[in-house]
């Protein structure tokens, strides 16, 4: 490979990954520093734009809602691993954020009365579980287009500087501060170093290494591994949500919208076996208890097609024009994916890998932390995490539905201003470390000057075969002992690999090796830290150990990964006391 | 025996050629309903890791892989592989510049975007606690309008795109409909000082290639008619 230069760009905030939460955060900053946002995308190309049903606020426009009930359910939903701080602070945030949405321009769906449309989600209750609320805001079945657009728009307007098509190739640290990120320019070639004052990764979730997934070809969770590398730690990377409803074979979603705007589950014997897995709210419980009732449906010999192996979900009986109306989204992707017209057939499902809940841990501030068991936290400087890339931890175990959309604009919109804050609190710039990204740009060139050795497809098609069959739905010690040597195997195999095109020039192949290096990493903490857990709790389900044990297992696990690669786990307590109300004790789940 | 078909696909790297050229590959079938984009994934994992493209939500709502497949502009991740006459020809978008196979320079297309100032234009300032308020009538006039993910289809299928490089072209003016057409907006008329001019709206020969590339089955067209519509109404 040609020598390369490497191109060094100054700003105050420097935001990697241009989905909501990152360019809610752009937004933010610029309004009093200079913001700069990298993405290995055009902006609205980023996995947002595939959110469908909606994102929740308690804005009581369809009915009387009230902040703390969604704080209740979104504890409850977590299986009581979420922080109670964070979570308070998102709940009551909620209704700000959606507002200033609408401020903006998004086409939220509309009442008769004129106010933002809101529907039924999973999870969601009115009065500590009573019954299912309305408080989902909803833009028809497109809300994450609707938004990330929305956002774009102003930060077009607001004069943020984008860099697109450059790809993350490390995190830079000097003197105890992050100082920026090196990258790749994806379209021209060569090296650009961003540096900045305060960096935020907003990078997205990790569940490409899974082969039924309902995510976009980048979610590789990139930014994750690139804090592993840099000795920071990972939290709680072993909850894994599976959604219930992707479709059939390819994994695409079918938003939890259609469960709350009437449609249900069917097994094949035609029966709505939700009312005996959560006889209060049926199939709008949450994510993980009706994917694992389908799940046991399908293993009790109850599902549907010649292999048993899918759920049918029903929805024609709430009429064509609502569908077209409130859904039009979901009857193309079921048209076009599973060549059904869901107006008047139901569409096969299964549970699809789909959300990150753990990621880079962070405060409610997006400040990104250190620290563990003795429960001292430590800020990194100079470094801020928000959306599916962190864990602030609002989602615990589980996440709600339609938690995810407010997440990142509650946690984007305040890292963007706390980036802003630290920037104009600094003098002046950190400087550079010396030698800056030589790992980055090592590992670039490696890949680019190795002529043999085998291709990334054969190793990543391997690694998403053996996380889903080893590390899925159901897990065991004897399941996630073989993944732990699976992984090693894939690890070794990939030393040696090799990137087929040699060219500068909008190289994917090189994207997606560096992609699997990265995704190999964090598999290993996944399943560290699933294997360690021997209890059942939210999404991560132990066949061993089938029940919740709060008192060994009540904290976040941290993955650290040490210098020959392998993961050191550590502990650190659950916030359990909110801001201004009291604590909610774990109590079993009963939906 | 799975099936398999014959993609011709449309191979240029700058570093190394000095024309584009054509290379056929073999796609195995393996499953029903299988997507060029899925043919184009195989061929890179499994024969050539040099050929390039644009990919990312592999469901049509990002925009990332239009490309003229057999003569006409789609989303590879929407189209189905056997809906398509044999051989596939997958071309990169017409009239754009090539950076590697098939990516294209979207530069151009992004820069007519911006100028038609693609963002909600306020003069009144918002309620303070509460939304703005929009009937379901008004809300109901942006569908088929803000669904527009930005994918390039229906400009680069044009004529008057390609003849004119000034032309703001379809997706541009399709997006400043959108916003005019919004209840909430209050910036008409700088953007219609914009569109009122030979490189916008009346740059517009009603062709209707646009109309028939949408993958999200828009129409620019009727949308430019509005603008044109509005222009001519404000002037009387």
């Amino acid at each position: 490979m040609a020598e390369l230069n490497v191109t060094i760009h100054k700003h105050d905030a420097v935001i990697v990954g241009a989905g909501g939460a990152g360019l809610r955060a752009a937004l933010e900053a610029s309004r009093s520093v200079n913001t700069a946002v990298i993405s290995q995308v055009f902006p609205t190309r980023s996995h947002t734009v595939a959110a469908q049903g909606g994102v929740a606020a308690s804005l009581s426009n369809v009915e009387p809602d009230d902040w703390v009930w969604h704080m209740f359910d979104t504890i409850k939903g977590s299986d009581y691993l979420g922080d109670q701080d964070a979570i308070e602070f998102m709940c009551r945030m909620a209704p700000e954020v959606v507002i200033e949405l609408e401020h903006m321009g998004m086409p939220f769906s509309r009442l008769n009365d004129g106010k933002i449309f809101q529907r039924r989600f999973g999870g969601h209750t009115k009065d500590f579980g009573k019954d299912a609320i309305c408080r989902t805001c909803a833009a028809a079945d497109r809300t994450g287009h609707a938004m990330l657009h929305t956002l774009y728009e102003q930060c077009v307007k607001s004069g943020v500087v984008f860099y697109n098509e450059f790809f993350a190739l490390q995190l830079l640290t000097n003197e105890g501060h992050v100082v920026g990120v090196l990258t790749w320019d994806m379209c021209n070639g060569g090296f650009h170093i961003f540096h900045a004052k305060a960096t935020l990764f907003a990078t997205g979730g990790y569940v490409r290494v899974y082969r039924t997934n309902s995510n976009a070809h980048i979610n590789t969770g990139d930014g994750l591994s690139l804090a592993l590398r840099a000795g920071l730690p990972a939290e709680d990377l072993e909850f894994v949500q599976f959604h219930p409803t992707g479709i059939y074979g390819v994994g695409n979603l079918i938003t939890e919208g259609v469960r709350g705007e009437g449609g249900y589950l069917l097994n094949k014997d035609g029966e709505r076996f939700m009312k005996r897995y959560a006889p209060t709210v049926w199939d709008l419980a949450s994510r993980d208890v009706v994917s694992r009732a389908m799940a046991e449906e399908m293993r009790q010999g109850r599902g549907c097609g010649p292999k048993g192996d899918f759920i049918l979900l029903k929805l024609d009986h709430v009429g064509a024009d609502l569908i077209h109306e409130r859904l039009p989204g979901i009857w193309e992707l079921a048209r076009v994916f599973a060549y059904v017209d869901c107006t008047k057939e139901p569409i096969p499902v299964v549970p699809t890998a789909h959300y990150s809940m753990g990621g880079i841990p962070t405060n409610r501030f997006a400040e990104v932390v250190l620290g563990g068991m003795d429960g001292k936290e430590e800020v990194v400087r100079g470094f801020y995490a928000a959306g599916e890339a962190a864990c602030a931890s609002v989602h615990g175990a589980n996440r709600l539905g339609s938690n995810s959309l407010l997440d990142i604009m509650v946690f984007g919109k305040v890292g963007g201003a706390k980036m802003a804050e630290f920037a104009e609190s600094l003098p002046e710039h950190v400087p550079l470390p010396e030698n800056p990204g030589k790992e980055g740009i090592q590992e670039v060139r490696k890949l680019l000057d190795t002529t043999d050795g085998e291709r990334m497809a054969a190793i990543w098609d391997e690694l998403k075969d053996t996380m889903e069959l080893n590390c899925g739905v159901f897990r065991t010690e004897e399941t996630l002992t073989t993944q732990r040597t699976v992984l090693d195997r894939l690890c070794e195999r990939f030393k040696t690999v090799r990137v087929f095109d040699k060219s500068l020039a909008y190289n994917l192949d090189l994207i997606e090796t560096l992609e699997l290096g990265h995704m190999l990493d964090f598999s290993k903490a996944i399943v560290e830290g699933a294997l360690a857990r021997t209890e059942s709790r939210g999404a991560h389900y132990r066949d061993d150990f089938p029940k919740r044990d709060d008192e060994n297992w009540h904290k976040h696990t941290l993955a650290v990964m040490e210098e020959d690669g392998s993961i050191r786990l550590d502990y650190k307590p659950v916030r359990m006391k909110p801001l201004t109300v009291p604590t909610f004790e774990p109590k079993e789940r009963v939906y | 025996m799975s099936k398999t078909v014959t993609f011709t696909v449309f191979r240029y790297d700058p570093e190394r050629d000095r024309k584009p050229h054509y290379k056929d590959y073999k796609v195995e079938l393996r499953r029903a309903g299988m997507m060029v984009l899925d043919g184009l994934n195989q061929i890179r994992w499994e024969q050539d890791g040099t050929l390039s493209y644009r990919r990312s939500c592999r469901e049509g709502v990002c925009g990332s892989d239009g490309f003229n497949i057999n003569g006409v502009n789609m989303l590879a991740c929407i189209t189905h592989i056997e809906d398509l006459k044999e051989p596939i020809v997958v071309q990169p978008l017409p009239s754009m510049p090539v950076i590697k196979d098939l990516v294209v320079d979207f530069t151009d297309f992004y820069n007519k975007y911006y100028l038609i100032k693609p963002y909600l234009i306020t003069k009144t300032p918002p309620p303070s606690d509460r939304e703005r308020l929009q009937s379901p009538e008004d809300r109901r006039k942006l569908d088929g309008l803000y669904e527009c993910i930005l994918c390039g289809c229906c400009s680069s299928s044009c004529p008057s795109y390609w003849a004119d490089p000034n032309y703001l072209g379809p997706a541009a003016l399709l997006k400043a409909w959108r916003f005019i057409a919004d209840s909430r907006d209050e910036g008409t008329d700088e953007r219609l000082e914009i569109i009122n001019d030979r490189d916008g709206a009346w740059r517009c020969h009603t062709i209707l290639n646009c109309v028939e590339a949408c993958p999200k089955l828009l129409n620019p067209t009727e949308a430019i008619a509005h603008l044109k519509k509005t222009i001519i109404s404000k002037k009387f």
